[in-house]
């Protein structure tokens, strides 16, 4: 599936690209630095953006790995409830990925 | 900034046979070399260069190849707003650094650690600068040897199962009070429901993360009412 665009086309996607995602990453940290004060009510809400994120991130990945919610013959499920109880009760994360690692090869390779 | 290296180091293992599929893909779809390190280099942000790769591939309008990447990197506003007012101090130059080398893993890490208040903001930065440029050296690098050796890694390995795991790790000790616990759950159902039916561009990433966010706030200000009221009523 080779592209037909010139080197041209995919330089000018290429600049626009990295120019407008530096512009989102830079938005706020730019921002914030021109505002006296951040308001209470924005802090308090960004102190639910690790674990909205966090959670939308991963989740996904876990429960619905091939885009539809699976439980039976789900490896990653299984894997991610083994990886879970790991980071709960140990709290690192080399440990959590050797376990949900572990858990998801021992399902595919060692059963 | 050794902490922040050590910390990022097992995202380094999930990011891997991401930016190896990142240069064996943008071969693939008819890139030069050149433009598919450019592409790494200048746009810095995987998941949009899959797509744009992807589109660029099936000669998909120019403006569709675009703005598809920018809405898959809008959720990065988010992390900006959230990370911010801890790069308040620092001058113009480190900001636009800090800016360009902005992740979901760098700003998850740092986001976490940075809740030891004890940190100044050298440290601070320095942290996140060892997270983020230690991914941004491993994903140029994966990226080369993704176009030069091309993706021999076997898929059965599923090696990017790591990625996933590294924000689960995260998540588990980010959920420390009950509208937390809310936020997470509506931000991940949401995200699945969005994945589930087929919403385009990443988007139920991006509607996850800010329903979450409401959520949580909602939950937060039923529980403070909800403890005021008590305490105002006295009938306890």
């Amino acid at each position: 599936m080779p592209t037909d665009y010139g080197p041209l086309s995919v330089w000018g996607v290429v600049v626009a690209l990295g120019l407008a995602t530096f512009g989102i990453r830079a938005s706020f940290i730019y921002l914030f630095g021109r505002i006296d004060d951040v308001p209470e009510r924005v802090t308090g809400a960004l102190r639910f953006v690790p674990p909205a994120v966090f959670a939308a991130l991963a989740v996904p990945s876990f429960v619905a790995p091939g885009g539809a919610v699976a439980v039976v013959g789900n490896e990653r499920l299984f894997a991610g409830i083994v990886a879970g109880a790991v980071a709960w009760y140990v709290d690192d994360v080399f440990a959590t990925i050797f376990a949900g690692m572990a858990a998801l090869w021992l399902l595919r390779f060692g059963l | 900034m050794r902490r922040g290296v050590r910390d990022a180091a097992p995202i380094l293992i999930g990011i891997a046979p991401f930016g190896l599929v990142a240069g064996a893909a943008a071969i693939d779809a008819g890139l030069t070399p050149l433009q598919a390190v450019g592409l790494s280099v200048v746009v810095f942000a995987g998941a949009s260069q899959l797509a744009a790769i992807d589109l660029l591939g099936s000669n998909a309008e120019l403006l569709v190849v675009l703005v598809t990447g920018l809405v898959i990197n809008l959720r990065m506003v988010m992390y900006s707003a959230s990370i911010a007012p801890h790069f308040r101090p620092l001058r113009t130059w480190w900001k636009s650094l800090c800016s360009y080398v902005l992740t979901d893993q760098a700003y998850a890490l740092s986001i976490a650690r940075y809740t030891d208040r004890d940190l100044d903001s050298t440290e601070r930065r320095d942290y996140y600068l060892g997270v983020a440029v230690s991914l941004w050296v491993v994903w140029q690098c994966c990226t080369v040897l993704g176009i030069v050796v091309g993706a021999r890694v076997p898929d059965s390995w599923g090696l990017e199962f790591a990625v996933p795991l590294v924000f689960l790790s995260l998540l588990v000790p980010a959920v420390t009070t009950r509208p937390k616990l809310v936020a997470a759950v509506v931000g991940g159902s949401v995200a699945v429901a969005g994945d589930v039916f087929g919403v385009p561009f990443n988007l139920g990433l991006i509607a996850g993360g800010l329903a979450g966010v409401v959520a949580g706030v909602i939950a937060d200000e039923r529980l403070a009412t909800a403890s005021r009221d008590t305490d105002d009523g006295g009938a306890h």
